[in-house]
């Protein structure tokens, strides 16, 4: 499992109620269900990676997260997790509320624009930063945000969030290897993840 | 809805199978029907594959689709040409898996391949019921339903699954029996028919009720009303299909000849496969049933009925947990349809999963082998037995 996933399946308190916001192939959903004994569900808009899910027992639905966030009542999950997508979504500020209205906690982890590679790269080539996580060009990529994990807290002192955990990590190949960072998180952590509440 | 089961390609098989009997609601006891009527004596053909097991709760029960019937999978004799309609899902190891399953299927109330309709004989006239036979809702084809299942002692059912009418069946059941269905696999269908679905099955009825034999209904040994009954199939086989399959499978091309006729033979490969199609139907199926199964399912609407025209409020009592599955390409129950169904089973914080397969053919395709939805429902009624 990706590192990042490995840290927030740890957030997860046994027997929770989790949300999982494009699960793909249900890797943490299926995780969290055998060592934590989860009530998992999940959306995802691939059909492919839905049906691999279904097929595998877990509950998940083909949608769009924004449209499908809706439906659910108040407070209907102990957990709603965004992992690597809010760098994704057009409009993270009212995603987020939805979150917050359906979950009791959010987890979002995304990755870290502020890695000393990215400014290194727009510093001194003056082009458009590329790394493993971020491995698009200007024109073809999906992460239309920009997000560092300094910007993420002011986001949430700003919106009346409270964070009650967060993560800074680095894990350079995006895999099951990786390691928490405490010294210059901003500077060297390649992903951010950040457990949430309403204040 | 279409006729496109072969056997299996990996011959896999439940082997033999028989048409079973069940007879019930008889005089003075007559089943009360939705609109009023009274109807017994009632009988219902239904097909049983696997073992029930002792505790009678590994029960699933299938519900057909307009013009299916009780014959679910394998064979009645070792030369029959063709197994049951779902043989492609239904055996070991198969999508619905018979060696761990009990799976039933009961031909519906108004059809005609064994069960009491308008073809069968009314006790007050020793001659068939015709037009007199009287009109029967999705509801009552599922209280039917539940009197066999009564009769053979099954408290519980794993899984109710239906495709299309019979996924109006599945839903029926996992609102009027909340306590008996632990879930409910929907494929292809809908809480209420589209002024399309209506449309079309409108057309369909007035071809058959405008045939010279049909003579209000009683056309029991007489000529029957064959050409009506072959137009409202293929009326009806277009819109199984899709403008993508039609123009993979036939395009422009032309049957037999290299030119066209200039007179009005089936010049096009659709037109004589049309043609074919309307008269093998015909072969099989009772005009005055088709009458009776469109009218019920145009009739129904599980919003109205159970929810004061609600589709949130109509699943407030349900506690099954939900498999919806629909087809890009199906234009007669169409995703739209079933993603509404989802949204009403999540806002009463029901359990159910939804996908929608990418698929040309139409909505035939809830029908047609595929590893996709084998792998759906396997993966799902796994899990619904496991989490017990």
């Amino acid at each position: 499992m990706r590192y990042d996933l490995e840290i927030i399946a740890t957030w997860v308190k046994p027997g929770s109620r989790v949300l999982d916001l494009g699960c793909g192939a249900g890797e943490l959903l299926d995780y969290l269900r055998k060592e934590k004994q989860a009530r998992g569900s999940g959306i995802e808009s691939a059909e492919e990676q839905v049906a691999a899910c279904i097929e595998k027992g877990l509950q998940v639905l083909q949608g769009d997260i924004n449209e499908e966030i809706r439906d659910y009542p108040d407070q209907a999950f102990d957990y709603v997790i965004l992992s690597q997508t809010l760098q994704q979504v057009y409009q993270p500020q009212e995603l987020i509320r939805e979150l917050l209205r359906v979950g009791k906690q959010v987890i979002v982890s995304f990755p870290n624009f502020s890695h000393w590679s990215i400014r290194w790269q727009l510093l001194v080539n003056g082009y458009a930063p590329k790394n493993r996580q971020l491995p698009y060009d200007w024109y073809n990529t999906p992460n239309i945000r920009v997000i560092t994990l300094t910007d993420f807290r002011h986001f949430a002192s700003k919106f009346e969030c409270r964070i009650d955990r967060e993560a800074a990590v680095k894990s350079p190949k995006g895999d099951g290897a990786g390691m928490l960072v405490s010294f210059l998180p901003n500077l060297r952590a390649t992903y951010g993840i950040f457990l949430i509440s309403r204040r | 809805m279409s006729e496109y089961i072969e056997h299996d390609s990996q011959g896999v098989s439940v082997g033999l199978t028989e048409k079973l009997f069940y007879t019930f609601a008889e005089p003075p006891g007559q089943l009360v029907l939705e609109s009023g009527a009274r109807l017994g004596p009632i009988t219902l053909a239904y097909e049983m594959v696997g073992e029930l097991n002792a505790a009678r709760d590994n029960v699933i029960l299938v519900a057909h689709a307009l013009t299916g019937d009780s014959h679910l999978a394998g064979y009645y004799h070792h030369d029959d040409p063709r197994p049951g309609w779902w043989d492609s899902m239904i055996g070991p190891a198969k999508g619905i898996d018979t060696s761990r399953y009990c799976v039933i299927c009961t031909n519906i109330l108004a059809g005609c391949m064994g069960t009491t309709g308008p073809s069968s004989e009314n006790p007050a006239t020793s001659k068939p019921y015709g037009l007199a036979f009287p009109m029967v809702t999705i509801g009552d084809m599922v209280r039917a339903q539940k009197a066999l299942l009564d009769q053979l002692g099954v408290r519980s059912l794993l899984a109710v699954i239906g495709g299309s009418v019979g996924g109006m069946q599945a839903l029926e059941w996992s609102v009027r029996y909340p306590d008996l269905v632990r879930s409910c696999v929907a494929l292809a269908t809908t809480t209420h028919h589209s002024a399309l679905a209506i449309a079309f099955n409108e057309i369909g009825r007035q071809a058959v009720m405008s045939d010279p034999n049909f003579n209000k209904g009683d056309y029991y040994g007489g000529p029957r009303p064959d050409l009506g009954l072959a137009l409202a199939r293929m009326i009806g086989h277009v819109t199984y299909l899709s403008d993508a399959a039609l123009r993979q499978k036939f395009g422009r091309r032309l049957q037999n000849r290299q030119d066209f006729s200039f007179n009005f033979d089936a010049d096009f490969q659709v037109e004589s496969y049309l043609r074919y199609q309307g008269s093998k139907f015909v072969q099989r199926f009772d005009a005055n049933s088709y009458l009776y199964i469109t009218k019920a399912a145009d009739y129904y609407d599980l919003r109205q009925q159970h929810g004061h025209g609600s589709e949130v409020e109509a699943f407030a009592k349900t506690r099954a947990k939900f498999l919806v599955v629909s087809f890009t390409s199906d234009w007669l129950y169409p995703t739209y349809q079933s993603r509404a169904l989802v949204k009403a089973l999540k806002k009463n914080g029901l359990d159910v999963s939804f996908c929608e397969i990418e698929a040309q053919c139409g909505h035939d395709a809830f029908l047609l082998p595929s590893p996709r939805l084998t792998g759906l429902i396997g993966g799902f009624l796994a899990r619904v037995a496991e989490e017990e």
